[in-house]
């Protein structure tokens, strides 16, 4: 079913490289010009003569089975589909006519014998009751003996997917759910089975969809044209009676949605087919797991306590403004105004984060502001903007339709980020090649109709040895684009490069001592990477979460600039940031070195800039990071902060040194939500607001710019830059935006890439990618097209450093984390909805050999202990990993797997290591007692 | 703050610059890092400690603590 108010057009837009070839043809005696290409059921509709039709949705490719959408056509024999013949020139369509019309009511009548009128939970919202209603079809002559209803064998409804249920009743059979789900999802889980009239849609073999292949993407809910295919939440609530254009979320893809309201509240989510990062797609996170912001778990009352052994007490928000204030102050005046700082959230939109680096910068009067983005992808930020000169990723994710070669380096883009996953997946069926970088066997690796040339299956810690080896066979090999880089790069800094990747010791057999990659592959991935003609690579946190997170970011840019590589589409270096709001929160200056748009504050012109608009004297000096935060806190140096949408406590490494950390400050203020495990060492809690509660932005990992909308009044009474505000305002900083609108003028006054930005303008063009300013007023798509943002392209050497994380005979395997595609991070959200129903618990990846020689079993418990702590996890057996290398997701605060990873940091950034963390596992009896303990208490009955 | 953990930070950078060939280049590229980056309490630790015998600190790293003593202050330029 189509998002409500939506005019499908019927087929998608014609494609490919003669577009510029216009048609002109009439329908119905109405002119009209379109593309070369375009069907004649396309063309109908752009000029308001939409034909009927069943198997045809603008989103797939026409299938011409319904028999439907026949027209006639001027001096052409018979009644052609339109969905299937392309517009010719001088053509003259007729769309309606008596005879058109008999063979278009026989064709309903058997499809109505099917699925009788009035049987589908909407008949307004079928399409083909809708049809068949308007053809005057009330009933079927050709219903069967046996059952007046249905001439198949009816089945019963599969309802085990939590979301959706399958009325196979209902269904008639036009494969428009079979399609979605193998060209807009790619996952190949759906299929007819069956012959003549017994035929049916299929999970897998006959399989209840929740234990199929089923990704749950929604994509073939929203194509199926009855109620066959049907949201849960339709059939209890009813049909929307409005809808709202917003934006997800969940992952760093940054999906254009379109919440549907019924009385009030959330009824359904679908994509915004006109959405430009997600092209009309969604996943199971982003379409279904919204039911989190109406949880009952949600804090909706401020608190207030003195010491964190006491019991919260609930205030008002002016009571709990005031505390937090006085708390503030009170530790300013005995330690010092860097005592205390802030952190921002990617969770937040644009706005909010802005305001609260402002009020840390101008309220505490101290550059201690940082963001959740320390953790991730800051190594991006440093990398990027020191060899090309910008702190983003340089595409626009429909740039992948472009690439021959597509590089995927510690990312499962399936997991992770899947509706970018599915783009990609679709280009590699239509022929670009694949190199995957990872440890893990990832799915792109082998999966339906996509296969991996190379998978450089290296140890983790490796990257930069990888890179380095690759490079080292582009350089020797003549693979490099001479005049490309001569162009547009420094000459010294290559030349200096170049001597460095060509030395024998970076050499592919030199380093797969190193990597454990046969050299014979890297070198033929250097020759892939390098032939091209266009090659992209994409990336994720594990380039980013390791000791040499930067050296890899910088190592990536040198292999992209040699080999030309950069500047236009199909090609690029892309990070695929982990939350929603990660390029935003970098944007508006949450690092404590930085204002918004990446200027040190060390710089008079800008600092004066903003002294000037906020009418306060700022620092010149960067404040502390998060890591150096800890450390000033157990030194008794800082002793308050403010945190909005981050949780340390489960998500930063190495548990005992944070929690040791929070429980030394004096006051600490948490804007979430829920409750959450850094909420057990707060003094205030400030009442959140979800995405659905207010108005907003986010910049998704593209560098686009978009709307987030308010659907319903914030269950606390106050939106998040309201609350901001409030804190403030009791500080004696006084705000008076009245409308996130204005804090978006404010950014776009002091952001240079941001200064043509603004809410009107959002509107007019849906979504911006910055910079959008005067030289591009519309936004920029592709960065870096006839020059670099610093002017020349600078190579930096990326010596090839080891990490301090080493086996041993205590600790013989490797750790590495990652997520898995029905949770998020650390699982506040998702795991506050039905996703639980397939993945509940975090499990040890363990891989068989490593498995028998510790005489572990599939499913039995593991204690998993590192040089940092000790935890105990549910064992997966599996090849996806490696011998000697184990894996694990972080999604549940039971699971503890930040009790085992370490403070080993990124030494550019101080991005924790995340990815590399050297263990022993054995078997156990059951969970550790911190974990029975836990489990009680969460199980214990509440009054 | 923990001296040892501040000792191996500006280790860790130190190895990123040590590739170059040129010492004192690297030990300047150290310099400016820490200058651009630490907070200034951390920044006064570090020097503190060198000045104190600097254990712990390879030799890149010592260097660069020296150049930061004589010059701790953020670069003023926007690069």
């Amino acid at each position: 079913m189509y998002a409500k108010g939506y005019h499908d057009l019927g087929t998608p837009a014609a494609s490919g490289a003669e577009l510029s070839l216009k048609i002109a043809l009439e329908i119905d005696g109405v002119p009209i010009t379109v593309p070369v290409g375009t069907s004649i059921m396309r063309a109908a509709a752009l000029v308001a003569r939409d034909i009927p039709k069943l198997c045809a949705t603008d989103t797939l490719k026409a299938f011409g089975s319904c028999r439907v959408c026949l027209v006639e056509i001027e001096g052409r024999k018979g009644f052609p589909a339109s969905c299937t013949t392309e517009v010719a020139a001088g053509m003259k369509v007729r769309t309606a006519s008596e005879a058109l019309t008999k063979l278009r009511r026989g064709v309903l009548e058997l499809y109505v014998s099917e699925h009788p009128m009035g049987t589908c939970p909407d008949s307004s919202r079928c399409e083909l009751e809708s049809l068949a209603a308007a053809h005057g079809i009330a009933e079927s002559r050709f219903a069967g003996a046996a059952t007046p209803r249905h001439v198949h064998t009816p089945k019963p409804v599969d309802a085990s997917n939590p979301y959706f249920r399958f009325d196979n009743d209902l269904c008639i059979v036009c494969s428009r759910c079979v399609r979605a789900c193998e060209d807009t999802q790619g996952t190949f889980a759906l299929t007819i089975e069956g012959r003549g009239i017994e035929s049916r849609v299929s999970a897998s073999q006959q399989q209840p969809f929740l234990e199929s292949e089923c990704v749950s993407c929604g994509a073939c809910v929203e194509a199926c044209p009855t109620g066959a295919l049907m949201e849960k939440s339709v059939i209890t609530a009813g049909l929307p009676q409005q809808s709202v254009a917003t934006t997800c979320a969940y992952c760093g893809v940054g999906c254009a949605l379109v919440a549907e309201i019924t009385d009030g509240a959330v009824s359904r989510m679908v994509p915004n087919r006109n959405g430009r990062a997600n092209q009309g797609h969604a996943c199971v996170k982003g379409r279904f797991a919204y039911g989190y912001a109406t949880h009952t778990d949600r804090v909706t009352t401020p608190l207030i306590r003195k010491r964190i052994t006491d019991e919260w007490r609930e205030v008002s928000w002016q009571e709990a403004f005031a505390y937090a204030a006085s708390e503030f102050k009170r530790i300013q005046a005995k330690y010092g105004k860097d005592s205390i700082g802030g952190i921002t959230s990617s969770r937040c939109t644009n706005e909010e984060t802005f305001l609260v680096q402002k009020l840390v910068r101008a309220a505490f009067g101290t550059n201690n502001v940082d963001t959740c983005a320390r953790v991730c992808h800051s190594p991006t930020g440093y990398g990027l903007k020191h060899t090309l000169g910008e702190s983003a990723g340089t595409q626009e994710f429909v740039s992948v339709q472009h690439a021959d070669v597509i590089v995927v380096i510690g990312a499962s883009p399936t997991e992770a980020h899947p509706v970018f996953a599915s783009q990609m997946k679709r280009r590699l069926r239509a022929g670009a090649r694949l190199i995957v970088i990872d440890p893990r066997a990832i799915a792109l690796v082998k999966s339906p109709h996509v296969e991996a040339d190379y998978h450089l299956r290296l140890l983790p810690g490796t990257n930069v040895a990888v890179i380095n080896a690759l490079a080292h066979v582009v350089v020797t090999e003549g693979l490099t684009k001479e005049q490309y880089i001569a162009d547009r790069c420094e000459k010294e800094s290559y030349e200096k490069w170049k001597r460095f990747v060509a030395d024998p010791v970076n050499s592919p057999e030199a380093m797969e001592k190193v990597s454990g990659v046969p050299a014979k592959l890297i070198r033929g991935a250097a020759r892939l990477y390098a032939g091209g003609p266009n090659s992209a690579i994409y990336y994720g946190l594990g380039v980013t979460e390791h000791s040499q997170g930067t050296t890899m970011v910088m190592g990536i840019a040198n292999l992209a600039m040699a080999t030309g590589n950069l500047g236009r589409e199909g090609v690029g270096v892309s990070p695929l940031r982990g939350q929603n709001n990660v390029q935003g929160s970098c944007d508006m200056g949450s690092f404590p070195h930085e204002f918004s748009g990446y200027r040190h504050v060390s710089d008079d012109a800008t600092r004066a800039l903003f002294e000037s608009m906020w009418k306060v004297q700022l620092g010149s000096e960067p404040g502390l990071r998060i890591p150096n935060m800890f450390e000033a806190a157990l030194d008794g140096s800082f002793r308050g902060l403010y945190i909005q949408g981050e949780d340390f406590a489960q998500s930063d490494p190495n548990t005992a040194h944070v929690t040791a950390a929070l429980s030394a400050m004096e006051c600490i203020v948490i804007q979430d939500i829920f409750h959450n495990e850094t909420a057990r060492f707060a003094h205030v809690f400030l009442p959140g607001s979800s995405f659905l509660e207010k108005d907003g932005t986010f910049t998704n990992a593209e560098r686009r710019i978009s709307r987030v909308r308010k659907i319903i009044e914030p269950l606390a009474g106050l939106a998040d830059w309201e609350v901001t505000v409030g804190l403030s305002n009791a500080l004696g900083y006084p705000m008076n935006y009245t409308h996130p609108s204005q804090i978006m003028d404010e950014i776009a006054a002091l952001t240079p890439t941001f200064r043509g930005v603004s809410y009107e303008k959002l509107d007019q063009l849906g979504s911006i990618q910055w910079p959008c300013n005067d030289r591009a007023p519309s936004g920029t798509p592709t960065m870096h097209v006839d020059s670099f943002v610093r002017g020349k392209g600078k190579f930096y050497v990326t010596a090839y450093v080891p990490t301090n994380e080493r086996t041993s005979s205590r600790f013989p395997l490797l750790l590495t984390t990652g997520r898995v595609l029905t949770q998020y991070n650390v699982g506040a959200q998702t795991r506050r909805t039905a996703n639980l129903a397939w993945h509940s618990e975090d499990r040890l990846e363990l891989h068989p050999h490593d498995a028998e020689a510790r005489g572990i079993d599939h499913g039995d418990w593991v204690g998993v202990t590192s040089r940092a702590g000790d935890t105990v996890l549910r064992v997966e057996i599996t090849d996806r990993v490696a011998p000697g290398v184990v894996y694990t997701t972080f999604h549940f605060p039971e699971s503890g797997a930040n009790l085992i990873t370490t403070e080993n940091s990124d030494w550019a950034t101080n991005c924790p290591e995340y990815k590399v963390t050297a263990v022993q596992v054995v078997k156990v009896a059951q969970p550790a007692a911190w974990q029975l303990r836990r489990q009680a208490e969460q199980s214990a009955p509440v009054d | 703050m923990d001296i040892g953990r501040l000792v191996a930070m500006a280790n860790d950078i130190a190895a990123f610059f040590d590739s170059e060939p040129d010492k004192a280049v690297a030990a300047e590229g150290v310099r400016f890092h820490l200058a651009r980056f630490w907070d200034p309490r951390m920044r006064r630790e570090i020097i503190a400690h060198a000045n104190a015998g600097g254990a712990g600190l390879e030799a890149t790293a010592r260097r660069a603590v020296e150049l930061l003593a004589e010059r701790p202050n953020s670069p003023n330029q926007s690069k």
